[in-house]
C-alpha cells in the first residue's frame, strides 16, 4: 500500500528525523492561510506516484497569493492516474547539497537493504546508472537490527555532511522501516542546508501488504490502489479483479495460472478483457467470480481454467452452476479444468450445464478467441 | 530442494483445518509423517499421530527430516523459528500473507543455523510415487506420474497445469520443487534448478516463472553451465506494467523482471522459452533424444 508524502513524513519525524515546517491544503484559500504563516513555501500535489516535478504537480510560491495561485491551479490536475485532491504546503529550505537515502526489502539478499548516495535530486535508476560508485548498499541482518559499523565504513565520501550526521539519520530512516513494517522507506531528496542540519524535504513510503493486518490504525492513512467500480467490488468480495481492454473474458483459479490464461488468449490471437483470480481462500467464490466477469459488457466471450491443487475444483464449478441460474451468460463459455475435484467437477459441467470442458487448455483457449470474434 | 519417501516429516499446525485434511493427505500417499506441533495440545493424539508443544520438543524425541507450517501469517515467524531451533534441516512455510519483514527474520535465522527454508507462499514438494509435502495434487495420477522430468514453479496452479501437460505427453515427473510466490522466498528460482542438476533421477527440467524480480535472470546464468536440457514458461507476457496481479512477484517496475527481459537471459542461457505451458513437453522430448 503506498503512501502519500503528507502521510509518510510524520513516520520519519516519529523516528527523529526533520521535516520542513508544512500543512495540507484542499483548496486555494487554505494554501493562502497556511503560507501566510510558514512564509516563502513549496507547493505540492499528493499524489502516490512519482514524477510530481516533471508533470507539473510542484511550485515555489513567494507569497500566499502566489501559493493560492499555484494550489489552485494543481489541486484537480492529473499526475499519472491521479488526479490531485489536495496540495502539502512546505516551507522553503536553503539547500546545500541534496542527498538520497532508503531502506527496502531486498529479495536477494532477503533482508533489508539501505540505500544511500551523496547524489540526490534525481531517481534511483539514474544514481545507479550514472554513479554506481557514489550508491552505497548495505545489507542489514534484521535480527541484529542496524549497524553503525558497517554503514560507517560503507559511506561514500562527501564533503557536503559529516559522516556521523549521516550514519544518524539512515539509523533513524531504518528505525522508520521497522516500526511500520515498510516494503520501502525512502527520502528524495535528503537535504543539507545551508546552515548544515539534516532535512527530509519528501517521504515515499510502501507498507507491505501483508503487514496491513497487524498496522490497521497506520493503513488507514496510506492510499488505496486506484480501482474500477467493478474492481472495487471484488476486492470487498475477497478477490483480484483487473479490468483490461480485450474481450475475451479470464476466470482461473491462482495468480500464475490466471496470467498464463492471459498470455494463451494473446498468443492464440485474441485479447484478454480481464484478470481475475479465485486462488487461495477465495477460491469457493466461484458464483461472485462469475457474476463479475459478465458484468463487463465488452465480454464476448469467457473461458473458465481450473487447476485444482490447493484450490479444489468442484467447489469453483459448483459456484459456477449456481451463478449460471442467476446470471444465464449469454456469451459462449469454454471449460478446461484439471487437479483436485476435476472428476466431480467435469460431471457438474456436463450434467448440469450440457457442456464439455476442453482437456488440452490451448484448445479451450483457441476456442474461446475464436468466438470472440 | 527435494523431499524424498524416506524423509520424515512434521506437520506444524496439524490440529488446524487445512493442517488435519493435507497431513491425512499425505499420510495416505506414503509421506512418513511422524506427528504434528500444537503449543496448547501437547502430549494429544491427533489422526492416531502425537502432537508435541514445539518442534524442538518432537526432534528431541525422534528424527525430524522436514517440517511443513500450516500456520495463519501472523504466527509463522515463531513456528519457523522453532523448527530452525530444532535442528530441522528442511521447513516449508504453505503460508501465503506472512509479513516480509517477519520473513526476512526467518530467513537471517535459518542462514546461520544452515536451514533450508521452502515458500513461503508455496504449494509444495513432490516425488511422485513417494511423498510430497503441501498441499499439491500428488494422489492425481493424470498429474503426477513417475519419470525424468523436475519442475520448478512459483505458482501451485501453474504448476499443476505443467505437470499435466508433461504426463499428457507421455512424460513423468522426478521431482515436483514449488519455491512459493512471494518477494523473498528461501528456496530461489536457482536454487530449485541447482538441486535438480545434481539430483540422479531428474534428466530435464520444466521451469515455470512469473514477470516480477529478478529470479529467472539468476537461474538463466546457473543454467548456461548444465548439460541437462531446460524449458521456460514464463506467465505475465499479456499482464499490463505496473498492475499487481495476485502473486506479490508478479509485478514489472520498469525494464527489470519484464517478459522481454527474462525471455532474453533464459535463451542466452540456453533455456527454450515457450508461448504457452503445453509447449514444454515437446521441447523436453526433442531436447532428450539429441541428448540421449
Amino acid at each position: 500500500m503506498n503512501f502519500e508524502e503528507h502521510a509518510g513524513k510524520p513516520l520519519l519525524r516519529a523516528a527523529g528525523l526533520e521535516t520542513p515546517p508544512g500543512g495540507l491544503a484542499t483548496t486555494a484559500a487554505e494554501a493562502a492561510r497556511l503560507a501566510g504563516d510558514i512564509g516563502p513555501c513549496v507547493v505540492k500535489a499528493q499524489v502516490p506516484t512519482g514524477k510530481r516535478g516533471k508533470a507539473g504537480g510542484i511550485a515555489l510560491a513567494a507569497s500566499a497569493d502566489e501559493a493560492a495561485a499555484a494550489a489552485e491551479r494543481i489541486i484537480g490536475m492529473t499526475i499519472g492516474e491521479y488526479q490531485v485532491e489536495k496540495v502539502l504546503i512546505e516551507g522553503q529550505v536553503p539547500i546545500a547539497s541534496e542527498l538520497y537515502a532508503a531502506v527496502l526489502n531486498d529479495p536477494d539478499s532477503k533482508g533489508p537493504l539501505i540505500l544511500y548516495s551523496p547524489e540526490g535530486g534525481m531517481d534511483i535508476e539514474e544514481i545507479a546508472e550514472n554513479h554506481p560508485d557514489r550508491l552505497m548498499r548495505v545489507p542489514v541482518d534484521i535480527r541484529k537490527g542496524f549497524d553503525e559499523a558497517a554503514v560507517r565504513s560503507a559511506l561514500p565520501a562527501n564533503d557536503a555532511v559529516a559522516d556521523d550526521d549521516i550514519v544518524a539519520a539512515l539509523g533513524k530512516l531504518y528505525q522508520a522501516y521497522t516500526d511500520n513494517d515498510a516494503e520501502l522507506m525512502e527520502i528524495n531528496p535528503l537535504v543539507v542546508t545551508e546552515d548544515g542540519r539534516l532535512l527530509a524535504l519528501d517521504c515515499k513510503f510502501t507498507l507491505d501488504d501483508s503487514a496491513v493486518k497487524r498496522r490497521l490504525e497506520l493503513a488507514e492513512s496510506g492510499t488505496p490502489d486506484k480501482l474500477t467500480g467493478l474492481e472495487a467490488k471484488a476486492k470487498d468480495i475477497g478477490f483480484k479483479f483487473i479490468e483490461l481492454d480485450g474481450d475475451v473474458g479470464i476466470l482461473a483459479n491462482g495468480a500464475g495460472l490466471t496470467m498464463t490464461s492471459m498470455d494463451a488468449v494473446r498468443h492464440y490471437g485474441g485479447k484478454p478483457a480481464n484478470f481475475l483470480e479465485i486462488g487461495g481462500e477465495a477460491y469457493t467464490l466461484g458464483t461472485e467470480a462469475l457474476q463479475t466477469v459478465l458484468a463487463n459488457p465488452n465480454v464476448k466471450s469467457l473461458l473458465i481454467n481450473f487447476c485444482g491443487a490447493f484450490a479444489r475444483t468442484d467447489v469453483m464449478v459448483e459456484g459456477i452452476v449456481k451463478a449460471w441460474k442467476v446470471v444465464q451468460p449469454d456469451v459462449p463459455v469454454f471449460f478446461t479444468i484439471h487437479g483436485t475435484g476435476e472428476d466431480e467437477a467435469i460431471a457438474m459441467v456436463r450434467d448440469e450445464l450440457g457442456m464439455e470442458p476442453f482437456d488440452i487448455m490451448d484448445d479451450a483457449v483457441k476456442a474461446a478467441v475464436e468466438a470472440a470474434r | 530442494m527435494i523431499v524424498r519417501g524416506h524423509e520424515t516429516l512434521l506437520v506444524q499446525g496439524i490440529t488446524g483445518k487445512q493442517g488435519t485434511f493435507w497431513a491425512d493427505k499425505m499420510r495416505e500417499y506414503g509421506t512418513r509423517v511422524i506427528g504434528g506441533v500444537n503449543p496448547k495440545k501437547a502430549g494429544q493424539v491427533h489422526l492416531d499421530l502425537p502432537v508435541w508443544g514445539s518442534a524442538v520438543d518432537a526432534a528431541g524425541d525422534t528424527q525430524v527430516d522436514a517440517s511443513v507450517l500450516f500456520i495463519p501469517p501472523l504466527g509463522v515467524k515463531a513456528a519457523a523459528l522453532d523448527a530452525i531451533e530444532a535442528g530441522i534441516p528442511k521447513v516449508v512455510i504453505m503460508t501465503e500473507h506472512v509479513p516480509v519483514q517477519d520473513v526476512m527474520y526467518v530467513m537471517a535465522a535459518a542462514r546461520e543455523a544452515g536451514t533450508k527454508i521452502i515458500g513461503p507462499n508455496t504449494a509444495g514438494l513432490v516425488t511422485p510415487g513417494e511423498c510430497f509435502v503441501g498441499f499439491m495434487p500428488a494422489f492425481n495420477q493424470r498429474i503426477f506420474q513417475v519419470g525424468n522430468v523436475g519442475v520448478i514453479s512459483r505458482s501451485g496452479s501453474l504448476g499443476t497445469l505443467v505437470c499435466l501437460n508433461l504426463v499428457q505427453a507421455g512424460l513423468g515427473i522426478s521431482a515436483f520443487v514449488g519455491i512459493g510466490g512471494d518477494p523473498v522466498i528461501g528456496t530461489t528460482t536457482r536454487d530449485a534448478l541447482q538441486s535438480l542438476d545434481e539430483d540422479d533421477r531428474t534428466d530435464a527440467v520444466a521451469m515455470v516463472g512469473e514477470i516480477g524480480g529478478k529470479m529467472e535472470e539468476a537461474a538463466a546464468e546457473y543454467a548456461a553451465g548444465m548439460s541437462k536440457p531446460v524449458a521456460a514458461f514464463i506467465a505475465g507476457a499479456a499482464s499490463p506494467p505496473g498492475k499487481k496481479m495476485g502473486h506479490a512477484g508478479a509485478i514489472v517496475m520498469g525494464a527489470s523482471g519484464s517478459y522481454e527481459g527474462k525471455k532474453a537471459a533464459l535463451e542466452a542461457g540456453g533455456i527454450s522459452v515457450t508461448p504457452t505451458p503445453s509447449f514444454v513437453p515437446g521441447i523436453l522430448k526433442e531436447r532428450l533424444g539429441a541428448s540421449a
